[in-house]
């Protein structure tokens, strides 16, 4: 059996949020990744910022697309319907969900296989398109399932685990998001969920293509000496641009800054997120300058983590299209079918 | 002699592709149509913007038959590129009309055809000072010669301009002085009119002149499609425009200008059958319009969409193939690719409509079993049907029609404690109930893969539930069967052992070689399949019959084929009768093929007397 779901006892003081559901409702099936693989903090960062949000669970919908990081929408979200569809391609059933419900709240996980290589043209359009979405790539640099091929995310010169060099040019996402026309754009990194978790709140937010590329090691293939992706090497080569916390229209939570560091944004929706500026002067409104710190820290062998960009007068797919307010999948025959009269009229004008 | 003929031949335009001929070729069409006489039009042209020859025919048919004939009894040569071949092509004792501006030595012309000069390009150079001008007003000169030449009533033609031009009346008049040039040109310089001509009939009645992706499209709006998601190939791009234009005007609020649809131009055809895939899903009624090569592309989508069972509907306009193939020319040889899309045991649904009519109503059919059996429903056009005009009874819409949304189990059914299992089959039909994302606070979610899994929607790789699930799918199919459109039946006038089976775009073509044949003592009981999978009276047919043909536009028989898998019929039993040149398949051609290949059957008690 391959399938492992988690027992739904509850300890009757247990804490819950708005909408009396405990952090438990928002877990989903037991992981069957390896243990200590950074995708599973990745869904625990999801699953806690859901709770925290009070998001009604089943009003999000989760899709992926295959590999690793694909499967662990099972491990989440339990009460919300779920997609697991093809190689590269969540990108546009996301896209053909979003247009059927623009109620629900989309989450795309995907990883950098499925992103990067087989899935980078339908990465691409859905930035380009401004897809109402959150949009995770849990990168690890490498093909976990196929056991250790390097994934187009991995560095020039990073080793293998059989300690090939890699030769080619990476691919980086975040650079190609702020490039692509995504409205945020965000890098994190599995092992800070103190980080991560923020930044899942903020783009869930965020009304527009959202995008979090997250190092996320492989502790089987690619967490060795030599490796760019490993534990070790981004705790040590990690540039966080800002420390971000996220609001949400209640009391904010007190925290440790130094003055004159942080900035307090207000949001569209009514939400606030709070900046803190941390190792560079970096300006998140300046698409030329988000570009430039992730050049620059690249080129050093440092790993630029935090808000690289946000666009708040964002327009998504929808807007673009005026499309009904209502859903499209809850409209009737009223509402689509012209019927017999305007037929007779279409009719006449063809003789 | 000259070829006399009223209301009964084949005209044919040979033009420059660009040079502003269609619209000119079209006023012409439709001039004989309002006089009341049906016509049969086709385009055959390249797949060039600019430069290269096409040639734009019309079938003038008193009798009304729609099919290709095949040859032409007069040719508006006015593309130099092709004029020898364009001549050789008329039929003896047919008509050249020709832009005689430039002289033509007379061994270039043929003796058995009677000739027409008219030097149109002199005639427009001291007509209009521009060039432009002068090039588009020479169609409208010509369309006024062929109205003299052909007895075609000029105001008819003059009330088509105005209608045409409504909106932009600076063109009314220029065009009209056009036309009336060519006619009164023509008068003076031929014998008007020529043994092939018009004459007012009522053959046309209430039916409509309308291209099958624009019908298609009209169907899909009325199914109810909201979702739209395409990438531009020929011959379907029109298919998805015009589901476009339709919306624009009936599905836009006039207040808010609000859009109940939405369409996106996807970044190729997997992106595109994603789309309608993630839409199906979320219970948005979506569809794909495209064409051989994209139908390549969506192979793994559609295989999910048939294990996942998402509701998804694909117009497939076919095209001559394999590979980039024929791209402007007909065929129906994306069958089997269709009927088997994607890796592993899959079976699809198939409709094939054989005329815009038909387009109309399987194109909304289509939306209600998709959600009825939750499963990729095909369309299957040709770029005959397609993107060409013709006459089709009226489209039809019965308002008190509910959308068919299949099973979706709701919040009140969930609310209620209903047993909700994904690939749970209750009924016995083989299809299951779906949950549409959102439906209920705690119940009713599920994971949709494309991994196997049980009844429940749990993964797994156990050999059982995976049997079980495949099994359950084979019955859905056989519920289909129910489901989709059963096969026409014509019966000969006579009791007859051979029987034809034939569908989509062969129906115009087929219905006058059987009405040729049945002249010449030849009867065919004519079988005119309408989906896939076949209802039982197919079988039914193909066991009544002794010889029975197999009618297709691909060269390896592919319906055969699958009428061999899914009946379990003799391949000896099934003679194929195939058309793949590209052309439209005529009368001429099957009715030349079934005489030749039914000796023997045609007329069996005539012979048991003579023995």
């Amino acid at each position: 059996m391959t399938f492992l779901p988690k027992p739904k006892f509850h300890h009757p003081a247990l804490q819950v949020n708005a909408l009396g559901f405990t952090h438990r409702d928002y877990e989903g099936a037991i992981s069957t990744l390896c243990a200590g693989c950074g995708h599973d903090s990745i869904s625990a960062a999801i699953i806690h910022a859901c709770y925290e949000l009070s998001l009604p669970p089943h009003r999000i919908a989760k899709l992926s697309g295959i590999g690793c990081s694909s499967k662990t929408p099972t491990y989440m979200l339990g009460q919300s319907h779920g997609f697991n569809s093809v190689h590269g391609r969540m990108p546009s059933v996301l896209t053909g969900a979003n247009l059927a419900n623009r109620d629900l709240l989309y989450l795309g996980v995907s990883g950098d296989g499925d992103t990067a290589s087989i899935g980078l043209g339908q990465f691409a359009h859905a930035m380009r398109r401004g897809v109402d979405m959150v949009y995770i790539v849990e990168n690890n640099g490498v093909y976990g399932l196929t056991k250790g091929q390097f994934s187009a995310t991995s560095d020039k010169g990073s080793k293998s685990k059989k300690g090939v060099d890699n030769l080619d040019s990476p691919i980086d996402l975040a650079a190609m998001a702020v490039q692509l026309g995504a409205t945020f754009v965000a890098r994190s990194f599995s092992g800070d969920k103190a980080q991560l978790t923020p930044l899942v709140k903020a783009a869930f937010e965020h009304r527009g293509a959202a995008f979090i590329d997250v190092i996320s090691p492989c502790v089987a293939f690619n967490n060795h000496e030599g490796s760019t992706k490993s534990f070790d090497y981004v705790r040590e080569h990690n540039i966080a641009l800002n420390r971000l916390d996220f609001i949400s229209g209640r009391p904010p939570i007190e925290v440790d800054y130094e003055e004159g560091t942080s900035e307090t944004v207000a949001l569209h929706d009514g939400s606030t997120i709070r900046l803190r500026k941390l190792a560079a002067d970096h300006d998140w409104r300046d698409r030329a300058a988000a570009l430039a710190v992730l050049e620059k820290h690249r080129a050093d062998g440092e790993v630029v983590t935090g808000l690289i960009y946000l666009n708040d007068d964002a327009i998504d797919l929808h807007a673009r299209l005026r499309t009904a307010k209502k859903p499209l999948n809850s409209l009737g025959e009223a509402e689509l079918c012209p019927g017999s009269k305007a037929l007779e009229a279409i009719n006449a004008g063809l003789r | 002699m000259p070829i006399q003929s009223v209301n009964d031949f084949v005209i044919r335009f040979a033009n420059v592709n660009g040079s502003g001929s269609a619209s000119a070729n079209l006023l012409f069409a439709r001039s004989i149509l309002r006089m009341g006489v049906p016509i049969a039009p086709r385009n055959i042209f390249p797949s060039n913007i600019q430069g290269l020859p096409t040639w734009y025919e019309v079938r003038v048919t008193g009798d009304g038959h729609l099919g290709a004939r095949g040859g032409a009894d007069m040719m508006v040569a006015m593309n130099p590129q092709t004029f020898e071949k364009d001549i050789a092509s008329i039929e003896p004792g047919g008509y050249l009309f020709y832009d005689s501006s430039r002289p033509i030595p007379a061994t270039k012309l043929r003796a058995d055809v009677t000739t027409l000069a008219m030097p149109l390009t002199d005639i427009c150079a001291k007509e209009y000072r521009e060039p432009r001008q002068r090039q588009l007003f020479k169609n409208i000169v010509y369309v006024g010669a062929l109205a003299a030449l052909l007895d075609i009533e000029v105001d008819v033609v003059e009330k088509l301009i105005g209608e045409q031009f409504k909106g932009k009346d600076k063109l009314i008049a220029p065009n009209l002085r056009a036309l009336r040039l060519g006619y009164e040109d023509a008068k003076r310089r031929f014998e008007c009119p020529l043994g092939i001509r018009i004459r007012r009939s009522d053959a046309v009645g209430g039916r409509i002149f309308v291209e099958g992706n624009f019908a298609a499209a009209l169907g899909a709006v009325y199914g109810g499609a909201t979702v739209c998601a395409w990438y531009p190939i020929t011959p379907s791009t029109s298919l998805a425009e015009a589901f476009e234009r339709n919306c624009a005007r009936l599905r836009t609020d006039r207040q808010t200008g609000e859009k109940r649809y939405a369409i996106v131009q996807a970044e190729d055809e997997i992106a595109a059958i994603g789309v309608v895939v993630g839409a199906g899903w979320n219970g948005a009624r979506a569809f794909t319009a495209t064409s051989g090569p994209g139908i390549s592309l969506m192979q793994e989508f559609l295989g999910l969409a048939y294990f996942a069972e998402i509701p998804t509907v694909v117009f497939d306009v076919q095209r001559g193939g394999p590979s980039t193939g024929m791209p402007t020319r007909t065929q129906q040889s994306d069958i089997l690719v269709c009927a088997f899309a994607s890796h592993g045991d899959t079976k699809h649904v198939l409709l094939l409509p054989e005329d815009p009519g038909e387009a109309f109503d399987f194109g909304a059919l289509a939306f209600d079993l998709a959600d009825r059996l939750q499963t990729p429903v095909f369309v299957m056009l040709d770029l005959d049907i397609g993107m060409n005009s013709h006459l089709c009874a009226p489209f039809r819409w019965d308002d008190s029609r509910k959308f068919d949304r299949g099973k979706v189990m709701t919040f009140e059914d969930l609310e209620a404690g209903r047993d909700f299992g994904r690939y749970l089959d209750v009924d016995g039909d083989g299809v299951p109930y779906r949950t549409i994302p959102g439906a209920h606070p705690t119940r009713g979610a599920f994971f949709t893969r494309g991994t196997s899994r049980d009844r429940y929607a749990k993964y797994t790789e156990e050999g059982g539930p995976y049997v079980d699930n495949m099994e359950r799918l084979l019955k859905k199919y056989d519920t289909a069967r129910k489901l989709v459109p059963h096969a026409e039946f014509h019966r000969a006038a006579k009791a007859t052992r051979i029987g034809v089976i034939y569908y989509g775009s062969t129906s115009g073509a087929m219905d006058e070689a059987v009405e040729l044949l049945a002249a010449e003592g030849v009867h065919v009981d004519a079988l005119r399949l309408r989906a896939v999978p076949f209802g039982a009276e197919v079988g039914e047919f193909i066991a009544a019959h002794e010889q029975v043909f197999v009618v297709e536009q691909n060269r390896d028989a592919q319906m055969r084929t699958l009428l061999i898998a899914d009946l379990g019929v003799d391949p000896a039993q099934l003679a194929p009768i195939l058309h793949f040149d590209g052309s439209p398949i005529t009368a001429r051609f099957i009715r030349r093929e079934i005489a030749a290949r039914s000796r023997g059957f045609a007329a069996p008690l005539a012979r048991e007397t003579v023995s």
